[in-house]
């Protein structure tokens, strides 16, 4: 018998903290400088140089933990992880080791179907990040860039709790999500500000003791990260299944091969040698820190979904998505203003389908969207007033997109204003009577789903402009009168 | 001679135009000139820049009538502190050809004070060391006796101030790197409470015991520069931001009724002829009205173990840095990255250094640090606990620099252990990060001897004030090795 294979999770994230200068030193974090202009004598680990710590890169730390309902620590401690490479200058890097400043939390992640499951957090610290090694377009030499020496990360670091990569996606976008919510990331995976380590293990379902774990290193794409599981737990289960063992060890993703690979074992771990750092004082916080901070919080990515679905009387899928982004919730909530809450299943339905895929067709950003909350609300108020029907709204919608004019002005210059004199359609209703005798007795005489087919030649004399509703009525009224 | 002249005569002096700061400084310099050589004290001298400085300081006197008690005045720094555009070597091949881009927090207050740098001091390679042997530069001799060493690591400020190349110099203990070549070269040397002067710019041996202090010929000259030297600096998170007192003004506040601490840990096999100068000085207090009360610090016995755990511990990582890639030295025509750091370490290190490093990495690493770094840490606890209970009953603990005078060049070099128990008497100040001073206070066999005054967390001025008032009844201080006079 197939041994039925339970896979666990566990992410390690590492946000770039959205600090205006680095987390020990005065130099900017601006992406994409030239190499090493924003590498300053205590990002260079000039002798004597001291680190001072960034109290802005505390304050982001702490209005996470209090997003995640975590514990901050009152007393956490910067230590040194003690190693060489090039482009690490100092040969140890500052990061928080026993005591981090975020303790114990949790997220709820909503599942594909719809399910709600909680994953822990066990902490997460404050560390500097590591400058970068250059190998390309040098002979014979590498050369090192320190402009993101010293920027500021916070690592988040799961608990084993997530079951396949679907479930490790669905946390590290809400992560991504709350960090922006928070405005404590930019959230951009391809500058690297947001990636993560996955371990990951396999074990026969049922059993309680974890597999072996191989750590996959530095994923720095939702798709990435995916895939890197998929590959990494078919690896282990054959490797299981034939007899092997899995290692220890941690890996690599190549995402042209589509394959993880080992980069080193257990046992050539370094043994980074961590103890505090005696540069640095232990960061004490109190009670009206954090509470100063807590009041910064902004409504969160749950209790605006919660609120969406309360007030709006949206499905929680729907309220889900609507505030995946703060910036698209507060799209759909002005579109919803303007409108009515009355009409908010409406603006939803329109935010989630006709804006989003015109959004994601041309990959652009909400806040650069070609049709703004005032001009998508003004055209689904002519839905609502009954000027144009919502079949014609999509094709309003698609001008507006690529011309940028007012649905207005669309539905004048195309002349796409729905009709609702009904002694016009009327005249339009005869015509079509007169053009089919044979479907007008065969309706006469009980073929009922033959309606559609009138409202049907109706529309396309129409080209789609007469009002659905009127049409409807009227319709019925005189096909029964014979 | 100007040289054996105090800090607040010379200034008086510059101030009343008797003579200019140029002159001053010329002084100086054709005095080291003439007596470095057999000395080897200094081992960077910045002559054109000095009689700079002195004109700039004779302007400013001139020109905006400014008095500061230091403008014009020489020092030497040692060469741990990094000066802006001047090689600062730390004693170290590693560093021979770095010339720091920038000035320490000290270097640049004393600049901003007016006084003027002459040079750079030799000392132990990179402040590992208490007989200043371990330099990459050679060995400094003390000026009482040059077959024998002046103490380390700041042993070139000592021998340098002792042999009145200077007014002043600069100095670090981690420790007793001030106190003991005070000691051992008959000068006045101050190591402040850690926090009190900034370590930016300084680089870094052990960072949670360094601390920068000062040579000098007396408390007096020493509480003027400290004056200048101490204060919060938002560079150095482990400075202290408490203000800094008038450290002269208080030099000479009545001692009645200060309450002496008589360590027993101190006079335990305590040498005789050693133990007879240290009761001289005790008589000396109770007869300016200090009361002594013997106190016991039970662990103090244990400093030195602890100390060579927790010194080495941060010394490894602390000079990681010097890894061959961005300054320093790097070995010639590295075949890779391993060997660029190995061959660059290899041989830009000197043997005392990599002993320590490796003896930090050990204590460090998995599976040893419990036992050691953990253990250390505890037991510097209790050591500091110790002192707290001890500052509780008597105002000052007073007891031997040193267990012995200077010895021979050579003498040591070869057994470490011998060599780290030359710091049994100075290392728990540090520990405990408590302000420490050494004065001189008689001779043995022709050499110089030092009483260490050890006070609680920022009692600096106490230290100065008691030693100022034992220097207005004694001459020790005034005593200088021929040949320097």
């Amino acid at each position: 018998m197939m041994t039925d294979w339970e896979v666990v999770i566990g992410l390690e994230i590492h946000a770039q903290l959205a600090t205006k200068s680095k987390i020990f030193s005065g130099s900017a974090t601006t992406y994409g400088a030239p190499p090493n202009v924003q590498a300053d004598l205590v990002d260079l680990a000039y002798p004597g140089v001291l680190p001072v710590l960034n109290g802005e890169a505390v304050r982001m730390a702490v209005k996470f933990g209090l997003s995640i309902g975590a514990e901050v620590a009152r007393r956490s401690v910067f230590a040194r992880k003690n190693y060489f490479y090039p482009d690490l200058p100092k040969g140890y890097q500052i990061s928080q080791y026993e005591l981090p400043v975020v303790k114990q939390g949790k997220l709820a992640v909503m599942l594909d179907d719809g399910t709600v499951k909680t994953i822990g957090v066990t902490r997460a610290h404050l560390e500097e990040d590591a400058g970068k090694s250059l190998h390309e377009g040098l002979a014979n030499a590498s050369g090192i860039d320190l402009n993101r020496a010293g920027t500021p990360l916070l690592e988040i670091v799961s608990e084993p709790d997530m079951r396949s990569a679907k479930e490790a996606v669905a946390y590290m976008k809400k992560i991504h999500t709350l960090v922006r919510y928070l405005e404590i990331c930019d959230g951009n995976m391809q500058e690297g500000s947001f990636r993560c380590d996955a371990n990951v293990s396999v074990r026969p379902r049922g059993r309680e003791k974890f597999g072996t774990r191989a750590e996959i290193k530095n994923l720095n794409s939702f798709r990435f990260v995916e895939k890197a599981i998929h590959y990494e737990v078919a690896r282990q289960v054959d490797l299981l299944e034939s007899g092997g063992t899995v290692l220890q060890e941690t890996r690599l993703y190549d995402s042209d091969k589509d394959e993880t690979r080992s980069m080193r074992s257990k046992e050539e771990a370094n043994d980074y040698r961590y103890f505090p750092d005696p540069d640095l004082l232990p960061v004490h916080i109190d009670e009206e820190f954090i509470e100063a901070v807590r009041a910064t919080l902004p409504e969160l990515p749950d209790e605006k979904a919660a609120r969406f679905a309360q007030d709006f009387s949206l499905s929680t899928y729907d309220a889900g998505v609507l505030s995946a982004s703060r910036e698209l919730g507060a799209y759909f909530e002005s579109v919803v203003a303007a409108l009515g809450a009355g009409h908010a299943k409406l603006a939803a339905n329109w935010v989630m389908g006709e804006l989003a895929s015109a959004l994601n067709r041309d990959n652009v950003d909400i806040v650069f969207s070609r049709v703004s909350p005032k001009y998508l609300s003004d055209l689904l108020l002519r839905i609502v007033d009954a000027t144009i029907s919502g079949k014609i709204a999509k094709e309003v919608f698609e001008a507006m997109w690529s011309e940028g004019k007012t649905a207005d002005a669309i539905i004048e210059a195309k002349g796409l204003k729905q009709i609702t004199d009904s002694g016009a359609i009327e005249g339009v209703i005869d015509a079509v009577m007169a053009a089919n005798p044979k479907q007008l007795a065969d309706y006469r005489s009980g073929k009922d789903k033959l309606f559609g087919f009138f409202v049907g030649q109706v529309m396309k004399a129409t080209e789609g402009k007469a009002n659905p509703g009127q049409l409807n009525e009227l319709l019925k009224a005189k096909l029964g009168s014979s | 001679m100007l040289h054996n002249l105090s800090i607040g005569e010379l200034s008086r002096s510059l101030n009343s135009g008797q003579i200019s700061s140029v002159e001053l400084t010329r002084h100086f310099l054709a005095r080291i000139e003439r007596l470095n050589p057999a000395l080897n004290a200094l081992i960077t001298l910045t002559a054109t820049q000095a009689l700079e400085s002195a004109a700039r300081a004779d302007a400013r006197r001139a020109a905006a009538g400014e008095r500061g008690p230091l403008l014009g005045i020489p020092l030497i720094h040692k060469d741990i502190f990094c000066t802006d555009g001047v090689r600062t070597s730390c004693g170290s091949r590693m560093l021979d050809n770095f010339i720091a881009p920038y000035d320490a927090t000290v270097v640049a207050r004393l600049k901003a004070a007016g006084a003027v740098m002459l040079g750079k001091a030799n000392m132990d390679e990179f402040a590992m060391g208490s007989s200043n042997e371990t330099s990459y530069y050679g060995p400094v001799k003390n000026p009482w006796d040059t077959t024998k060493v002046p103490g380390g690591s700041s042993g070139g400020s000592a021998a340098a101030t002792a042999a009145r190349l200077a007014p002043f110099a600069t100095g670090t203990d981690t420790g007793g790197s001030i106190r003991q070549p005070a000691a051992l070269t008959g000068v006045t040397g101050v190591k402040p409470t850690y926090g009190r002067v900034s370590r930016f710019g300084m680089i870094a041996f052990a960072s949670s015991l360094d601390q920068a202090g000062v040579f000098a010929h007396s408390a007096e000259d020493a509480a003027i520069v400290l004056q200048a030297m101490a204060g919060f600096d938002a560079r150095d998170s482990t400075s202290i931001d408490i203000p800094v007192p008038d450290y002269p003004e208080t030099l000479n506040a009545p001692l009645k009724g200060l309450k002496i601490g008589l360590l027993r840990e101190f006079f335990d096999g305590l040498e005789a002829r050693n133990a007879a100068l240290i009761h001289d000085a005790l008589k000396l207090y109770t007869s300016l009205g200090a009361q002594t009360v013997e106190v016991s610090l039970p662990h103090l016995p244990l400093s030195v173990p602890t100390y060579y755990v927790v010194a080495p511990a941060e010394c490894s990582s602390n000079l990681s840095r010097f890894d061959g890639v961005r300054f320093g030295y790097r070995c010639e025509a590295p075949k890779d990255l391993l060997d660029l750091y190995k061959r660059s370490r290899g041989e830009g290190f000197g043997a005392e250094v990599k002993r320590r490093i490796m003896t930090g990495t050990y204590v460090l690493s998995a599976g040893y640090f419990d036992a050691y770094y953990l253990q250390a840490q505890k037991v510097r606890r209790l050591i500091t606990d110790d002192f707290r209970a001890a500052f509780g009953q008597v105002d000052l603990l007073i007891g031997p620099t040193t267990p012995t005078p200077a010895f021979a060049i050579g003498a040591k070099i070869d057994d470490p252990v011998t060599m780290y128990l030359n710091d049994i008497y100075t290392i728990g100040a540090n520990l405990a990060g408590l302000p420490g001073l050494s004065l001189p206070c008689g001779l043995i066999d022709g050499l110089p001897m030092g009483l260490q005054l050890i006070g609680p967390h920022f009692s600096e001025a106490k230290l100065l004030n008691a030693a100022h008032l034992y220097q207005q009844s004694t001459d020790w201080h005034k005593q200088a090795p021929r040949g320097f006079e």
